[in-house]
């Protein structure tokens, strides 16, 4: 591992800072975030045919860019920074994880290059309304139905669920339970007896939907019943590029704070020469740093694929996770009544840090899963 | 950078030594090897003395000054592997760690074939006398005289807070040598042997019950005038490069024993079947997890330390970071042991964990404190503005 990033890597970060400076700074995210869609689908050309972000981390065999989680993370980090709304995290970060760790290399070969394009925008549907994350959550049950199979159940919180063409979804045998028993499949976003449900989510800048299954034909993806590994990765690698996500938003907000102690003058002098704000904006560098660090390495073990990822992506998730809200929070006390309006950006970045805090798991739910895999 | 196989042989050689010459009578001596934990002094001492004939003493500084010229990665290796084999506390803190450095930067030819030696050798112990009673956080306002008489400084005044120097053989101190001269412009720092009928020294008990830290009383003490670091007046500059010193690399090793602690409390708590309590379970993965992130902080400093070469102020963020930690380590260590933790072995004798659990509490005091950290980070990484001064003579 070594912490220092390449030149190439540096590079790419600065390409894609510039990109998201002039395709999501603040009057573009609060127009798209006013839609039911909530993205610019001319934004999500060009990120596809310019920059080849939707690719970046897919083999090149399966048309992507042959880049690792290393690369997508700084990608995730400087999203996370201008809280691009565009079905990246679904499509990439879940959907075509899902495929790649699921199906097999058929399936790969039919469904990834459209991902890696950017034409098709897809998403995982797995968790249902009891809000369970893990192997639990998952009740919905497939039957066979002529050649292939057919899905009834209801799916929640599924990250632009209403906007994707191609739906992964998790499913369990009838009468199995736990981690046995559990499947992929993948759905059209049109198919028949779905029935989709744009959610009005807090964070208006990352859409959610209600999935309802009624007989819905489906495909399954790689082998049946023995989803659950494939799952469980899925959601590790979920976790860091979350993470990553995260510190990006992380640094923005101190970045808002510190120039706002600087300029905002009250008795006489810039409240950051006061030690009640210096020490808020010390907290925060400090928890930001951190989780860069504790981000960075998460995304090497996910690149490299080692026998570390399952530890450090919920390392990673609960520590990103607890920073990244306290340094939104602590954002909207330093601007003070500013802080609390809706013109204020403080707002946008304190709402997404408790989506992402609560998405995939809080931070204590993922202690408990470290706990159990450090053997605790 | 240096090619992995050069450092895999040289973490060989370290392994290879510790192998041969750590004795069992040695093991794990001395606890934390915080830079306040005295335990087991003199076996230590012995065992200072061979790394010292080995060469394993003055790792990084150069060597035609007797150390190993040894880059920052072969130190991080020698501090991995002396932590991994349970070797002891180290003793020459102040010595190696502080003084040595600001004598190999900043000392006289005449100064560095003085005392750089008998660092090397582990025959000469330092003590810092910077805090006085009326100058903690702000070390400036320190009130100890010298003037000079003939060839000698003579020094009046007392310090405070003086780790280990009941051990010492030297203190390096920050002393006033023009009263006249604003606060930071009339300081020196000068090098003042501890045996002579000018220095007292007398142990202040502390909340563990041992006498780690003392005050020091100088009463027309003397040294020679050679025996000062940088410029007379200009000393403040002298005092911040040591303390430079203190907060870059000096901790490693510190760092990687608390892995060890860390694996103790969770092997505690289970076997108090305590890790099945819901919440003390979330506090011990907590603090597993912010241990392994305060390891990739210190790995992230230095990749970026090896790409640019010089330590930036970022690197405050260690100390405000590993003295928080474990301060909150040990008060888990406590719940962890529940009840048992209100006894104490007879004559005031705190297990591993009862000790952790008092002796962190001087963690966020000493070496700048946590709440001087907070604004050099805000003041030097951040830039925001100083505090304007409370108008003073």
């Amino acid at each position: 591992m070594n912490f220092a990033f390449s030149e190439e890597q540096v590079a790419l970060r600065e390409t894609v800072a510039q990109f998201l400076e002039q395709k999501s700074p603040s009057a573009e995210v609060r127009r798209i975030m006013e839609t039911t869609e909530g993205y610019d689908p001319e934004v999500w050309r060009q990120m596809g045919e310019q920059m080849g972000l939707q690719g970046l981390h897919i083999p090149e065999e399966y048309g992507g860019q042959g880049y690792t989680f290393v690369e997508l993370g700084i990608v995730l980090e400087e999203m996370g920074k201008r809280l691009l709304c565009a079905p990246y995290f679904a499509t990439v970060c879940l959907a075509a994880n899902a495929v790649m760790n699921a199906g097999s290399d058929s399936q790969k070969k039919e469904l990834l290059p459209g991902i890696a394009s950017g034409e098709t925008i897809a998403t995982l549907a797995f968790t249902e309304p009891s809000g369970k994350w893990d192997a639990d959550g998952i009740a919905m049950t497939y039957e066979p139905a002529g050649d292939g199979f057919a899905l009834s159940g209801e799916k929640m919180f599924v990250i632009d669920g209403h906007n994707a063409d191609l739906i992964v979804v998790v499913a369990r045998k009838a009468g199995t339970s736990g981690t046995e028993g559990i499947s992929f499949f993948t759905v059209a976003g049109d198919a028949a007896g779905l029935t989709r449900t744009a959610l009005e989510t807090m964070d208006m800048t990352r859409k959610q939907a209600k999935l309802e299954f009624s007989g819905v034909p489906a495909e399954l993806l790689g082998e049946e019943g023995s989803g659950w590994a494939a799952l469980s990765k899925t959601l590790d690698q979920a976790a860091v590029c979350l993470s990553s996500e995260m510190v990006g938003g992380s640094q923005e907000v101190l970045d808002m704070s510190v120039e706002y102690a600087k300029v905002r003058v009250q008795f006489g002098r810039p409240i950051g020469s006061f030690q009640a704000i210096k020490h808020k904006c010390a907290d925060m560098l400090l928890e930001t740093e951190s989780a860069k660090s504790a981000a960075y390495y998460a995304a090497w073990a996910a690149a490299e694929d080692n026998e570390e990822l399952p530890t450090v992506a919920c390392l990673a998730k609960a520590y990103c996770s607890e920073a990244y809200f306290h340094c939104a929070a602590e954002n909207i006390q330093i601007h003070g009544g500013i802080g609390f309006t809706w013109e204020h950006d403080a707002h946008l970045y304190f709402k997404r840090a408790k989506s992402s805090e609560t998405y995939l798991g809080d931070a204590t739910y993922h202690r408990e899963l470290l706990a159990q895999r450090i053997g605790i | 950078m240096q090619a992995a196989p050069e450092l895999e042989a040289f973490r060989h050689e370290v392994r290879s030594w510790l192998d041969e010459n750590l004795s069992d009578e040695f093991r794990n001596l001395g606890g934390d090897a915080g830079p306040a934990d005295d335990r087991d002094w003199d076996a230590r001492v012995v065992w200072e003395q061979r790394l010292g004939e080995a060469g394993w003493i003055g790792l990084g500084w150069p060597k035609d000054l007797g150390g190993r010229g040894a880059s920052i990665l072969e130190e991080v290796i020698f501090h991995e592997e002396y932590a991994k084999a349970g070797a002891p506390a180290r003793v020459s803190f102040f010595g190696e760690g502080l003084l040595g450095p600001t004598i190999v930067n900043l000392g006289t030819p005449e100064q560095k074939a003085k005392f750089l030696p008998p660092i090397l050798a582990a025959k000469e112990f330092w003590c810092q006398g910077y805090s006085e009673p009326d100058a903690g956080s702000d070390l400036a306002g320190v009130k100890t005289t010298a003037v000079l008489d003939g060839d000698e400084w003579v020094i009046n005044g007392q310090k405070i807070w003086t780790t280990f120097a009941h051990h010492a053989d030297w203190c390096f101190a920050v002393v006033r040598t023009d009263p006249e001269a604003p606060k930071h412009k009339g300081l020196s720092y000068l090098l003042v042997p501890m045996d002579q009928p000018g220095v007292e020294v007398r142990g202040i008990k502390t909340i563990v019950g041992t006498s780690e830290f003392n005050e020091v009383f100088f009463t027309d003490a003397r040294t020679p005038t050679e025996n000062i670091v940088g410029e007379v007046n200009d000393g403040w500059k002298v005092a911040m490069a040591t303390l430079g010193f203190e907060r870059g690399t000096a901790f490693l090793g510190q760092q990687l024993r608390f892995e060890e602690e860390m694996r103790h409390l969770l092997a505690e708590a289970q076997k108090r079947g305590r890790a099945d309590d819901p919440v003390l379970r979330d506090r011990l993965a907590d603090a597993y997890a912010r241990l392994r992130i305060m390891r990739f902080n210190g790995e992230r400093m230095l990749a970026n330390l090896a790409a640019k070469g010089v330590l930036g102020p970022e690197s405050s963020i260690g100390k405000l970071y590993w003295s928080s930690w474990h301060r909150a380590l040990g008060e888990l260590e406590v719940a962890v042991m529940g009840p048992d933790a209100m006894v104490v072995g007879p004559g005031y004798e705190p297990n591993e964990f009862q000790h952790y659990f008092l002796s962190s509490r001087a963690e966020t005091i000493y070496a700048g404190s946590s709440e001087i950290q907070r604004n050099v980070i805000a003041e030097r990484v951040l830039g925001l503005p100083r505090e304007p001064a409370v108008a003073s003579k």
